[in-house]
């Protein structure tokens, strides 16, 4: 394709764009994504075009006369009925397989992407990097890397939207779903929640930073020696509260003042974290961390692992399966245990499950296996 | 006119014939029921109008303008349940379907009529408690009840609910009188292959009615019954599952989508064939897609959730399960362009609701194929592209549908004819009304505007502006219409019995038609809209 014709074909899709209100495209499905929506809007009103055409012609041409008119009797062959059911039938088979072919792709994070855990609450969002740092409002990630987001509510269903992303994912009560993103160019991005939450729901906004993969690599640093600073200087200290700051407010696009809150309150990364949660919470009564077998399953390799259940089945020990199993502990039992375990769904932070979910995958057997997944929903990721 | 017609009208009618308001609160006369289910659903409509003028208004500007989030929570809550519940899912079915349905098979009345004047208490009874809630302290889940927030809610979900589930009977109770009304009434000459196609409409309504009606009863008991007694069944913490309700909720909800629409479809098939003046073009293709229709409506419920967390090869046989509907929709909206070809077109007021029904039903059915197109779906959905889709195919076409049928069967019913001028207006402000109150919606879609939002960016206001103005032209229309429409019961022209000549079934009785129907019994020789001869059918 010479420079030429590929600006023109540019200028058509930017066209399309705005002339259909699309939101900018920053991330890599997105221009996929508009292309089919292209393709059909441009369908239906070629289709509607054909068909008004066709019934204007008629309301003319045979529009009554006299009022004792009597018209002939004309009724459908064999070919208009094939007519009528395969001309829509392959248009719309076109569109569900390259649409399919795309969402596949929209479900599956590549093997590569780091991963984010993000909570919804009545109505602010959450974020939380398995480094450390986690931040209301405001989530900054690097250009050119997808990222997989691990989406949970406290509350109600809330759903994570990003028009500019083309993405869209609920975020349900006692389980993980996840969805991902690449994002093409710098910039910040609205984030709003699409799933009705109550009295402010459409106040809860956030916003994606998306940073060059340099200034998002000195950030993380920062806010490294930031946590590894107040835990060497205070290790006891009290952990601050949450700043309870709308989501609104804090996703303000106000240059002047710094994009959202950086908590510090949580001290080390989140597998640290987890460590202490778990601890704290009484996990370790129960669950070992060196391989030894007691009332519940030992922790050690326990990620990624086939477990067999009380039911038979085998499952993966995801990030999901985890997450379920503290909510919900008695959906999917591991066989050899006793139904003992209390759910902790509203006992547990959102972001202590996820610490705890993180310090466990930290406890790794001496052998790393390959982890088959069981479909392309909750593919659990290797390495960060 | 033609000359034949109007010679032979009925002395005394069904409207003359007792006069006590007595006769008509315990009639079981299955047009008086009908026309008591008009004036209910109409003033449903009226009542969810104005839920949607005050949401409209509201969203003139984009921070608060007239009421407060939690108000406005709750009217678009109470607008949904009213336009769903109380309107549309009666609308067509509970008033004309019962008023023409036995007369279209020249039977006397339904199967059953005094079950029939009980569906009319049960609504009563159901909209009643739903009023009631709504006066209390009104919900604020939305329509659709998504746990675990309706679970929750401080607001009066309970009694909606409990209204809603009885309204539910109604409904099934319509749905079984319709079934065994075809299977058992029909007159002699009467064949399976003659009957009309709004009667083959009602009766693809009423299966599903029957068959997915209590689903919802079931659904809305469980979470009644998570409210009040707290059994946990969608709650996480005690090993519930809020994506359960989804699940069953769409299970009749989204089937319901076709008992609004089948009937409107069969009100179109009719009013084409008769103001074209001829047969309809395929006759077992229009029978058939109705049924496949009600049958993979039932097979595409998913499709509501696609980023709900399910299974992406679940979201995609739903997706493709979904886009058979459009097939079926298609190869209605291509029979009756084609029936219009070779037919002597008078182009009244009804067929001007035609023509807008198709507009409606070719943007909101192309559009839904997109929102079943998985990749598309997922920016699209729970935005304002949504609420356009389904305004368009649901809402639209009822509507449509509603008032092609109201003016087509308006003499029928009350033996006077409409001002036609006046039609006309208020036909065209409603079509151009609804277009412009929509088509910016989508675009708001597009733009990444979630529904249910009581505060939206501000770069959004003029489409948001714009879309008012539409609805304002809306309640116009409607005004109009209202005025019009009673004013013709009292000095409308007195209507000849069959003042379209048309050769449908239901004008071989009288307009209005005698007490049971017809003087002597009919004979239907003729296939039905059979526009080769010049005289219009005998009336009985």
């Amino acid at each position: 394709m010479t420079p030429g014709e590929d600006s023109l074909a540019g200028t058509v899709e930017e066209l399309f764009r705005r002339v259909l209100f699309l939101p900018e495209q920053a991330s890599t499905v997105a221009k996929d994504v508009d292309h089919l929506h292209y393709v059909i809007i441009t369908t239906a009103m070629v289709a509607a075009t054909v068909i008004f055409g066709t019934a204007a012609y008629f309301l003319i041409r045979f529009r009554r006369r006299s009022e004792t008119e009597v018209t002939r009797r004309v009724e459908g062959t064999l070919v208009w009925e094939v007519l009528f059911v395969g001309v829509p039938l392959s248009t719309f088979l076109v569109w569900f397989f390259v649409g399919y072919h795309d969402f596949i792709r929209m479900q599956t994070p590549p093997p590569d992407a780091m991963d984010v855990y993000v909570v919804g609450k009545q109505w602010m969002w959450q974020f939380t990097h398995p480094e450390g740092p986690n931040s209301i409002g405001v989530l900054r990630v690097p250009v050119g890397k997808p990222v997989r987001l691990l989406l949970t509510s406290r509350d109600v269903i809330h759903s994570f939207y990003v028009p500019a992303f083309r993405i869209k994912q609920d975020a349900l009560p006692g389980a993980y779903t996840q969805t991902w993103f690449e994002v093409t160019k710098p910039g910040s991005y609205r984030v709003m929640c699409a799933e009705y939450c109550g009295l402010k729901h459409s106040e809860m906004w956030a916003e994606v930073q998306a940073l060059s993969p340099e200034d998002y690599e000195a950030w993380m640093q920062e806010q490294r020696r930031g946590l590894v600073s107040r835990r060497d200087a205070s290790p006891s200290a009290p952990e601050r509260e949450e700043p309870h700051k709308p989501a609104r407010q804090a996703a303000s696009y106000d240059a002047q003042n710094p994009h959202g809150e950086v908590m510090y309150g949580e001290r080390g990364t989140l597998a640290e974290r987890g460590e202490r949660v778990a601890a704290e919470r009484g996990c370790l009564k129960c669950h070992t961390v060196d391989g030894t077998a007691h009332i519940g399953p030992t922790w050690l390799g326990l990620y990624g692992r086939r477990e067999r259940l009380t039911t038979g089945e085998t499952v993966v020990a995801d990030e999901a399966y985890l997450t379920e199993s503290m909510m919900k502990p008695g959906a999917r039992l591991v066989e050899g245990f006793e139904p003992v375990m209390p759910s902790y769904l509203g006992e547990l932070e959102a972001a202590e499950v996820a610490a705890l979910v993180e310090y466990i995958k930290t406890l790794r057997g001496a052998r790393l296996e390959t982890i088959r997944s069981e479909g392309p929903v909750y593919e659990p990721i290797g390495g960060k | 006119m033609n000359p034949s017609a109007g010679s032979s009208q009925p002395a005394i009618t069904y409207l003359n014939h007792e006069t006590t308001v007595g006769s008509w609160l315990l009639t079981r006369d299955h047009k008086r029921i009908g026309v008591m289910f008009l004036v209910l659903v109409i003033l449903a409509l009226l009542l969810g109008g104005v839920f949607a003028m005050v949401l409209r208004i509201e969203l003139l500007t984009p921070g608060p303008t007239i009421i407060s989030a939690m108000t406005y929570n709750r009217m678009f809550t109470l607008h949904g349940v009213t336009m769903v519940w109380l309107f549309m899912i009666p609308a067509i079915p509970s008033a004309f379907g019962n008023f023409v349905l036995p007369i279209m098979l020249g039977a006397k009345d339904v199967a059953f009529p005094r079950l029939n004047l009980a569906s009319v208490y049960i609504y009563v009874a159901g909209a009643g408690l739903t009023l009631f809630g709504m006066l209390w302290s009104g919900a604020d889940t939305g329509w659709t009840f998504y746990t675990p927030y309706s679970t929750t809610s401080p607001t009066a979900v309970a009694p909606i609910l409990l209204g809603v589930f009885i309204i539910g009977f109604s409904t099934i109770i319509t749905g079984l009188n319709f079934i065994t009304t075809v299977h058992t009434l029909r007159a002699p000459g009467m064949h399976w292959s003659r009957i009309p196609l709004f009667v083959w409409a009602l009766y693809g309504t009423s299966v599903i009615q029957v068959v997915a009606t209590p689903v919802l009863g079931m659904v809305l008991l469980l979470v009644f019954f998570e409210r009040v007694f707290g059994v946990g069944l969608f709650d996480p913490a005690r090993g519930g599952d809020p994506v359960l309700f989804q699940h069953m909720f769409w299970f009749y909800s989204h089937p319901a989508v076709y008992i609004m629409v089948l009937p409107a479809m069969g009100v179109i098939t009719e009013v084409v064939c008769a103001f074209s003046r001829k047969n309809i073009f395929g006759y077992k293709m229009i029978a058939a897609s109705t049924f496949g229709i009600a049958f993979v409506g039932f097979f595409s419920w998913g499709h509501h959730m696609f980023v709900s967390g399910q299974s992406t090869f679940g979201s995609g046989v739903f997706g493709v399960l979904s886009m058979l509907v459009a097939i079926f929709t298609a190869i209605k909206i291509f029979n009756w362009v084609a029936t219009m070809y070779g037919g002597s077109i008078d182009l009244r007021v009804p067929l001007l609701y035609v023509l807008g029904f198709i507009f409606l039903l070719v943007f909101g059915g192309m559009t839904g194929v997109a929102v079943a197109t998985t990749s598309l779906d997922v920016h699209w959905h729970d935005t304002y592209f949504i609420v356009a889709h389904f305004h368009y195919i649901m809402v639209g076409a009822v509507l449509m549908a509603f008032l092609a049928a109201l003016h087509y069967w308006w003499p029928k019913m009350f033996g006077r004819v409409y001002p036609e001028r006046w039609s006309f207006l208020a036909a065209s402000t409603i079509i151009f009304g609804f277009i412009v109150t929509f088509l910016p919606q989508f675009l708001l879609g597009n733009l990444g505007m979630p529904r249910r939002y009581y505060q939206y960016p501000a770069e959004l206001q003029w489409l948001n502006v714009l879309s008012t103005a539409g609805a304002s032209l809306l309640a116009f229309g409607f005004t109009l219409i209202g005025v019009y429409l009673l004013w013709s019961l009292r000095y409308g022209r007195v209507s000849t019995a069959n003042p379209w000549g048309s050769s449908g079934y239901e004008w071989y009785s009288g307009s209005p038609p005698a007490p049971h129907n017809f003087t002597e019994a009919p004979r239907f020789e003729r296939e039905v809209h059979d526009y080769t001869v010049p005289e219009a059918p005998r009336v009985y």
